[in-house]
């Protein structure tokens, strides 16, 4: 329960977590493993990584994009597995996976737990598997070990966020605003009202995530929760530079370096 | 007793379910309470049975195609007449089922997804009669080859908001409607065309098209004095099919047929059958099968008839597939155009291509049936809107 621990000592310290998203595979796979590094390397303490889907209905159109771009270049679970088992061999950055449930339940939830757990894969976030529907991954990842990471929105009831975060590993996706991913000029004012519903149930770590894009919104997010999750922001920067890996690199890592130092500050 | 399905977690048997963003669990519960209230509201139930009779012009005919039988040399083909309908197909029983759900939850927006137009422009009509704001997500591969449909949604006072990413036709307007109504949940109601989504739409599409079994029911008994051999219907989400069968399931002597489209053939990739070759999945809210490549991505489908081409089907009709109580089958565009033309010409009845692609299947069919046996096509929309199509195929001559 690597992804939990790290976050829980991280607020001991009186410190912020930062989770930085991106598409495996986009532009390919070998910039996604660069890509990695240098993300951990600017400071970020978690890194999720998405799987792309050919329908990624909770993603906005830069994440859209990036998926598709990730799959014309063929990219696969197996190909994705064997990248962060070479990741492995240099960084022991925390990895989760983002997925659509499709892809993991053709693949074989079971193969593809195990198959996870085997390379050093330490959590999960499957946007379209709520609660009700998730019970047979939960028993093969409870029993891999990989922390299954659930989501918690602005329309969330009381009754929903108590189920949800009785079997919540990891930590809490808080998503910042009702709809999809993607750069925000403004952050709802939803956030505050939502993680104060969910503190009287549950001390496990809270990250939000959604729209964050830039290390204003980074600090004003970082003031409610433990840690923030950005990707659309990210995603657009590899956008913009996949053509050129040093300058790619190095805008993702200074960018990076931005986001924890603003939620550095804060402190 | 018998069971009725779906169950509380909205599944038929394995089939099902509610697979979507946790943003939307709330709004789906709060339809589903929204609905049983409405099944059980005896105002909503007469607000239905009157937009039924005086708008849409129910009940439609259940009509016995004479020359056609006579035609094909078998069983008696009786054709259930939804192209009769206002609008031209059986898609508005269900708009305006849900439409005045809309109203009944004091939602401010309607949203829906259209492929080929049809079902865009049942909600955009029904949106028009209760004054509500309508955007109806349409591809923009779509929205080039059915200029007459967008143009009489844009009459009709819905904005027409063209999908350019992904296929960019039915499968990607789905996902972008589901994208609005994450976005919007609060204020704004979903309209989906077909059997297909999470719970409980697939319940609420079916119950709302119910009223084509249920009254084929009756008029098949009042003409013929029992209940019909056959039933015949196509299947893209799997709506007409469903509303024709569902009166029928516990009829066991009654046997049921859902035809997909075969497109250019099921060995080539362009088809739509997705019952017939797909695999088990999750797509837009469902576990059903669905047209998946070998890493559990979706695949576009195709087929002449626009209603048909989509990767996934009705998780009822998964369920009525896996337990053998309805038989799917396919039939080719060809086959489909021919059967679209000999229908013209026997009985002077232009049927929508999807129509034409259930009795595209009575040549198979029929020949197997006696004289005295009966069968009930479901002709789920007339042919108008696809003439260019066919003009592109056949050519005027």
């Amino acid at each position: 329960m690597r992804i939990e621990k790290v976050l829980r000592s991280l607020r001991e310290e009186g410190k912020k977590s930062l989770i930085i998203y991106i598409t495996a595979g986009d532009p390919d796979l070998k910039v996604t493993e660069e890509l990695v590094y240098s993300i951990a390397e600017a400071g970020a303490d978690v890194v999720e990584l998405g799987i792309p889907f050919s329908d990624p209905l909770a993603d906005g159109p830069t994440i859209q994009q990036a998926s598709q771009r990730a799959l014309n270049g063929k990219v696969t679970i197996p190909k994705i597995l064997s990248t962060i088992e070479k990741i492995r061999k240099k960084s022991s950055v925390p990895i989760a996976l983002m997925t659509y449930y499709n892809p993991i339940f053709y693949y074989g939830l079971d193969r593809f737990v195990a198959g996870s757990k085997a390379v050093g894969v330490d959590g999960l976030i499957v946007p379209d598997l709520p609660l009700e529907e998730s019970k047979e991954l939960r028993g093969l990842t409870e029993r891999f070990g990989i922390e299954l990471i659930p989501f918690i929105t602005p329309t969330s009831t009381p009754e929903r966020i108590d189920a949800i975060t009785k079997v919540a590993r990891g930590f809490i996706y808080c998503v910042s605003v009702t709809g999809v991913t993607g750069i925000r000029e403004n952050l709802s004012l939803d956030v505050a009202e939502m993680i104060r519903k969910i503190h009287p149930y549950t001390d496990i770590p809270l990250a939000i995530g959604f729209g964050i894009s830039n290390a204003k919104q980074a600090k004003e997010m970082i003031k409610y929760t433990d840690a923030i999750i950005v990707g659309s922001a990210v995603v657009k920067i590899i956008e913009n530079y996949q053509n050129d890996l040093s300058a790619l690199l190095g805008q993702v890592r200074s960018f990076v370096k931005s986001l924890k130092e603003a939620i550095t500050e804060e402190i | 007793m018998r069971k009725i399905l779906p169950d509380q977690r909205g599944y038929f048997a394995e089939f099902g379910g509610k697979y979507v963003p946790e943003t939307l669990m709330p709004a789906l519960s709060e339809l589903e309470t929204a609905y049983w209230e409405a099944r059980e509201d005896e105002d909503f139930q007469r607000d239905l049975q009157y937009y039924f009779e005086n708008y849409i012009g129910r009940p439609s005919p259940l009509y016995y195609a004479k020359r056609f039988t006579e035609e094909l040399g078998g069983a008696k083909i009786y054709l259930k007449r939804e192209d009769l309908n206002h609008t031209g197909a059986h898609k508005i029983n269900n708009t305006i089922g849900q439409v005045l759900l809309a109203r009944k939850m004091e939602k401010k927006r309607i949203i829906a997804e259209t492929g080929a137009g049809q079902h865009g422009v049942a909600v955009a009509t029904v949106a028009a009669l209760f004054g509500f704001s309508c955007a109806v997500y349409m591809g923009e591969v779509d929205i080039k080859r059915q200029a007459l449909n967008v143009f009489r949604m844009k009459l009709l006072g819905a904005e027409v908001i063209p999908v350019r990413l992904g296929s960019k036709t039915l499968k990607d307007a789905v996902n972008e409607t589901i994208r609005d109504w994450v976005t919007n949940v609060r204020t704004t109601y979903y309209i989906i065309g077909s059997v297909v989504g999470p719970h409980p739409y697939p319940m609420m599409v079916r119950d709302f098209q119910s009223i084509i079994g249920k009254e084929t029911k009756e008029q098949i008994i009042a003409i013929e004095g029992r209940l019909p051999d056959y039933l015949v219907a196509c299947v893209g989400g799997g709506s007409n099919a469903m509303g024709l069968f569902y009166e029928f399931k516990d009829d066991q002597e009654v046997k049921m047929f859902g035809v997909e489209a075969a497109g250019q053939g099921l060995i080539t990739q362009e088809h739509a059958a997705t019952l017939g070759v797909g695999d088990i999945g999750i797509l837009h809210g469902a576990k059903s099968y669905l047209l998946q490549d070998e890493n559990g991505q979706i695949k576009e489908a195709y087929s002449i008839s626009a209603g048909l081409d989509y990767p996934g089907v009705g998780p009822e009709h998964a369920y009525l597939k896996k337990t053998g109580r309805a038989t799917y089958v396919s039939v080719t565009d060809n086959e489909a155009l021919k059967a679209f033309q000999l229908l013209s010409r026997t009985e002077g009845i232009i049927p929508a291509l999807e129509s034409a692609h259930a009795l595209a299947y009575l040549p198979k069919l029929i020949p197997k049936t006696k004289k005295e046996e009966v069968v009930v096509v479901c002709l789920s929309g007339r042919g108008d809107k696809d003439t260019e199509v066919v003009i592109d195929k056949l050519g005027v001559e």
